[in-house]
Formats: C-alpha cells, sequence, structure tokens
C-alpha cells in the first residue's frame, strides 16, 4: 500500500531550531551548516532588489553576519529562514540607498502603476516556449523582465513565488500587509506575464489566436 | 461569473486556496472564456519558468570564498 508523506505537523519542530540552539550554545559549525543551507537563497533575494553582483555579495556576507551577531535576539516564533530574509531584504535596501547617495528606498518605490492590472496580450504561448531558447538566452530574458517589475512588485513575487515563503511570511518580512501582498502579487504574476508574451507567444496568424471560443 | 471576478480569484486558483465549489465556479468561467484561460495557463507557466530557471547563479567559486569569509568572522565573533 502507498503511504503519503505527512506534511511535517506544527508540533513538529523545524529542523533550523536545533542548529540554531547549538550555535546558541557556542557550535560554529552549526552555523555553517546555516550560511550553506540558505547562501543561494539570500544571494539571490539580494541580487534581486540591488540588481548589482558586488552589491549581492556584499549583502550576503552581511546579512549573515547581522544574523549571527543578532541570534540572541531571534525569538523563534518566525522561521530562522524568513527571519533571516528579512535580514537580507534590509541590508540590500540600505545598499540601494547608498548607491543612490542617500534617496530613500523602499519597496513602495514606483508601485503607482496601472500596468498589468488588466491583461491585454491575450495570444496564447507555445507549448513549452522556454525550449525555442537556449538556457542563456533564456537567464538573459527572464532577467530583463523581472527587472522591469516596479521593486515593490519584484520583491513580493520573489519571495512568495521563487523563494516559497507564504503569503503570511512575506508580509511580516516586508512589513506590509496580507491584503497588500496579495495585491501586489496578483499585479507581479500578471506583468511579468505579459512582458514575458513578447518572447513566448505562439507564432501564429491573428486568427488563431483563440480570443473566441 | 465575469472576466474581472475571474481575474480577481485568479491567484488563490493558481495557489490552491479556494473551495471546490468556487474552483468549480472558475473552472466553468474557463471553458467558455478563451481570454481568461490563456491568462490562467500563461500566468501558471510564468510563475513555473522563473522556480525553475537558476537566473542569478552563485557560482561554487565564489560561494566557497564568500562562505569561507563569513565563517572566519564568525569565528573571530564576527
Amino acid at each position: 500500500m502507498t503511504t503519503i508523506q505527512p506534511i511535517a505537523s506544527e508540533l513538529e519542530p523545524h529542523p533550523d531550531v536545533a542548529l540554531v540552539a547549538r550555535v546558541r550554545g557556542g557550535d560554529v559549525s552549526a552555523y555553517d551548516t546555516l550560511v550553506r543551507k540558505y547562501e543561494r537563497q539570500i544571494f539571490r533575494i539580494a541580487q534581486h532588489i540591488t540588481q548589482n553582483r558586488e552589491d549581492a555579495e556584499d549583502v550576503m556576507q552581511d546579512a549573515f553576519l547581522k544574523a549571527y551577531e543578532k541570534l540572541e535576539q531571534f525569538q523563534g516564533n518566525s522561521k530562522f529562514y524568513t527571519w533571516l530574509v528579512r535580514i537580507a531584504v534590509n541590508e540590500s535596501l540600505m545598499r540601494l540607498r547608498k548607491r543612490r547617495t542617500g534617496k530613500m528606498v523602499s519597496i513602495d518605490e514606483d508601485i503607482e502603476t496601472e500596468e498589468g492590472s488588466v491583461p491585454r496580450d491575450l495570444a496564447d504561448w507555445a507549448p513549452d516556449p522556454e525550449q525555442n531558447y537556449n538556457q542563456a538566452e533564456l537567464a538573459e530574458i527572464l532577467r530583463k523582465t523581472i527587472q522591469g517589475l516596479p521593486q515593490g512588485f519584484r520583491v513580493v513575487f520573489v519571495l512568495r513565488d521563487v523563494e516559497g515563503l507564504s503569503t503570511e511570511e512575506t508580509a511580516e518580512t516586508l512589513g506590509l500587509s496580507v491584503p497588500a501582498v496579495k495585491s501586489r502579487l496578483l499585479r507581479a504574476r500578471l506583468q511579468l506575464r505579459e512582458r514575458l508574451s513578447r518572447y513566448f507567444r505562439k507564432k501564429t496568424g491573428p486568427r488563431d489566436m483563440g480570443v473566441e471560443k | 461569473m465575469t472576466c474581472t471576478e475571474f481575474l480577481a480569484l485568479l491567484d488563490d486558483l493558481i495557489d490552491d486556496s479556494i473551495s471546490p465549489e468556487t474552483r468549480a465556479e472558475l473552472q466553468q468561467h474557463l471553458h467558455k472564456c478563451g481570454h481568461c484561460e490563456v491568462v490562467f495557463n500563461t500566468t501558471r507557466k510564468t510563475i513555473e519558468i522563473y522556480r525553475s530557471h537558476e537566473i542569478y547563479d552563485l557560482p561554487p567559486s565564489l560561494r566557497d570564498r564568500l562562505h569561507a569569509a563569513i565563517m572566519a568572522r564568525c569565528k573571530k565573533g564576527c
């Protein structure tokens, strides 16, 4: 008989809890494990926000060092990863601020746009559209497309859809309300979809667009 | 159900956070509306593509270097 793997129950402690406890007890090797586990995600998040490789490297280092220093302040009522992401998001925004010589930078920047709230490009995509591009071309398309999103939408999309945080965790991390995260996520998804359509749409005549069905 | 109502629930449909009744209503709309079907499928695909492609890769050599730097500072007490 097939057994279905149970989803980790609320009562079962997350494996990070034990690692954090070991670090607090002075075991630096446990922190090494945590860094290895999350360094790629933290680097990606930093790169998405700063859009600069050097800054992302600095943010990644600073975020892990700050988390280590502040570990005593970590309450354990959120996941270690979510707490770490919050530090990385703040470090990234600080880094952006520095680059823009003190100009205020917030995740609310540039979001007053109506673009993408109503889908316009309704052409269907090719069945496996990414296969029309090689890996490097595809990565470039995906980078360019997401970089064009307003910061406040991009961060929500990255945390929620790419890094897999829940809506509530994303809200907590960014200091936003749950409805605000939901509204930004929908608009981010629709804007990305609209922009990717330029590359991925089916190459067919107008009468095959399937508008009427 | 109108397209606007469908769009308002698009994320919930994609994230599978709706009741079976609402799902059935949304699916009924999808069967009739080519526009919304395209929006639904391509939005889902958008998320899937971003999830499955590493666009900011951290090369192993750089990863090792950064890792070593972090751990060296932590061992010194930061």
